[in-house]
């Protein structure tokens, strides 16, 4: 038996760490996370890996203010859904920013963070938050 | 012959933090009420159905359809359990309605219950959380809330919803279950209080979001020819209907409607040949004030948009056009979330009666509930008549 969150973020980790999706060469609709069927082309759809940019805008967020305890030493955070380029959305944290500066449709780009702690001494899960684009990084703002 | 499916008897147990009770002591409260209420006898019952989300989790009990025969004294009887998250009451309602209508079974005993408060706010915040996508939403940290403030944060934006007609569902809800003895909070609340209230994830404030609550809801359903020899006011379920969605918010074209409350909705009206004008009192999924407004719209009450106005308007308060969850919804009745769709079958079915005694809707012939799970993942749309 796998330790609490090991397995479930091991097998994950090409997604999680990398924003991996797939996409669906039928229809050329992107998926994140990788969707084992597609939804319109079902039998008919040919889905192949695909390494997402990870770059995007904001769509919509709020500011969490009372979570469960292995996020209680991050808030105030911000949680975002962030439209990526290539048209789908995922759900991560916003850093690099206050929080009172944060805005929809601000340009985001993807980091590599901690996220949580399986318990005292359980598995720490890494993976993607998003931070606002910065022109150092070649990035319009 | 018709063959609609009756409600015969509804009752429940006071919602609320029950710390001196256990899940088995309010199911069995519900489900005693709702038999006695009835006038049908143990032995006329033939199946059960029990809707509850995470009792796994929240207790550490699992096989809650055995257990409430058993306590109950039903005996051997075939009990089943249902899940669909916040919407397993009605998914239970809807289960025992497909039974009774396929004459698989005559007479059931329909519970819904959920005890949240044996856990701590962390083990509650999580369990909620898994009704959403909880590898991909949950686990990054999203809360439960803060998805609902993604919809409301989007739904100001793209239509101008102000931050006070955020806090008048709450408003509007706690001033109705003032008068519901069975509800957790029987008492109004000023608006002022509501937006000063906590911030649980910006823009959503605590007392825009549903309590923690332990409760149990029951009804007894059977074949229409047979509810006459049970009682004079029975109320019939003229149509039932279920639809689905993604199940993580980030999926959806729009998180400002729920297409699955429009379709099966919609299914609902038309399956029962009605029109919405012909609804008279409603329960819609409340879990957040924000829903309240959002289903007010893809029920068909308010135009897409304008879910803000019409309650500044007070179209959806008693005495309004269009009355919504005179219960006190899931925000004052409280939300033990697996009792909450049998609870707003409950309220429906006193309105029709006419025993909601203080909170009554004059006349209330049809009525509809709409009971949601996760965020919109699944909705399950029931029409009531007398």
């Amino acid at each position: 038996m796998a330790e609490h969150g090991v397995a479930q973020i091991w097998r994950r980790i090409k997604s999680i760490y990398n924003i991996q999706g797939n996409k669906c060469e039928t229809c050329e609709t992107h998926f994140f996370p990788p969707r084992p069927v597609c939804p319109t082309c079902r039998r008919k759809g040919k889905l192949v890996d695909y390494q997402f940019k990870g770059l995007g805008s904001i769509y919509s967020f709020a500011v969490v203010r009372q979570a469960p305890d292995d996020f209680k030493r991050q808030m105030p955070y911000v949680i975002a859904q962030v439209e990526l380029d290539e048209g789908t959305r995922l759900t991560t944290q916003i850093v690099n920013v206050d929080p009172e500066n944060v805005e929809i449709g601000m340009r985001v780009r993807a980091c590599f963070r901690k996220i949580k702690e399986f318990g005292q001494s359980g598995v720490i899960m890494y993976g993607y938050k998003f931070e606002p684009t910065m022109k150092v990084t070649g990035h319009e703002v | 012959m018709s063959n609609r499916v009756a409600i015969i008897g509804v009752g429940m147990c006071k919602f609320g933090e029950l710390w001196d009770k256990s899940l088995v002591d309010i199911t069995l409260e519900a489900g005693m009420y709702s038999i006695f209420d009835s006038g049908v006898r143990g032995a006329d019952i033939d199946g059960l159905v029990i809707g509850n989300m995470s009792a796994g989790r929240f207790t550490g009990q699992e096989h809650l359809g055995a257990q409430a025969a058993d306590i109950g004294g039903l005996g051997d009887m075939p009990a089943y359990s249902v899940e669909a998250a916040c919407a397993s009451g009605g998914a239970a309602v809807r289960h025992a309605y497909m039974a009774i209508k396929s004459g698989e079974h005559d007479v059931m005993l329909v519970l819904g219950a959920e005890k949240m408060s044996d856990v701590n706010q962390t083990e509650a915040m999580n369990t909620i959380s898994v009704a959403s996508d909880w590898e991909w939403e949950g686990m990054f940290g999203a809360t439960f809330p803060a998805l609902y403030a993604f919809m409301a944060r989007r739904h100001m934006k793209e239509y101008g919803t102000t931050e006070e007609q955020l806090a008048m569902p709450t408003v509007k809800n706690h001033a109705n279950a003032a008068h519901n003895e069975w509800a957790q909070f029987q008492r109004a609340v000023p608006i002022e209080v509501v937006m000063k209230s906590g911030l649980l994830a910006d823009p959503l404030r605590v007392l825009h979001s549903a309590p923690i609550t332990d409760g149990a809801a029951g009804l007894v359903m059977c074949r229409e020819d047979l509810a006459k020899k049970y009682t004079d006011t029975p109320v019939f379920i003229e149509s039932s209907e279920q639809s689905g969605d993604t199940l993580a918010l980030h999926d959806r074209q729009s998180i400002t409607t729920m297409n699955a409350v429009v379709n099966s909705t919609r299914s609902a009206l038309k399956e029962a040949n009605l029109e919405l004008k012909d609804i008279d009192v409603f329960e819609l999924h409340d879990s957040f004030s924000i829903g309240e407004i959002i289903l007010t719209e893809d029920v068909g009450i308010a135009k897409k948009g304008e879910g803000g106005k019409v309650i500044e308007e007070g179209i959806t308060q008693i005495g309004g056009k269009f009355p919504v969850n005179t219960s006190g919804g899931l925000k004052a009745r409280g939300h033990p979330i697996g009792a909450t769709g049998v609870a707003q079958i409950v309220e429906l079915a006193l309105q029709l009666r006419g025993d909601a005694e203080k909170r009554q809707v004059d006349g209330a012939e049809k009525g509809l509930a709409v009971n949601i799970g996760g965020t919109g993942a699944t909705s399950i749309a029931h029409i009531l008549g007398r």
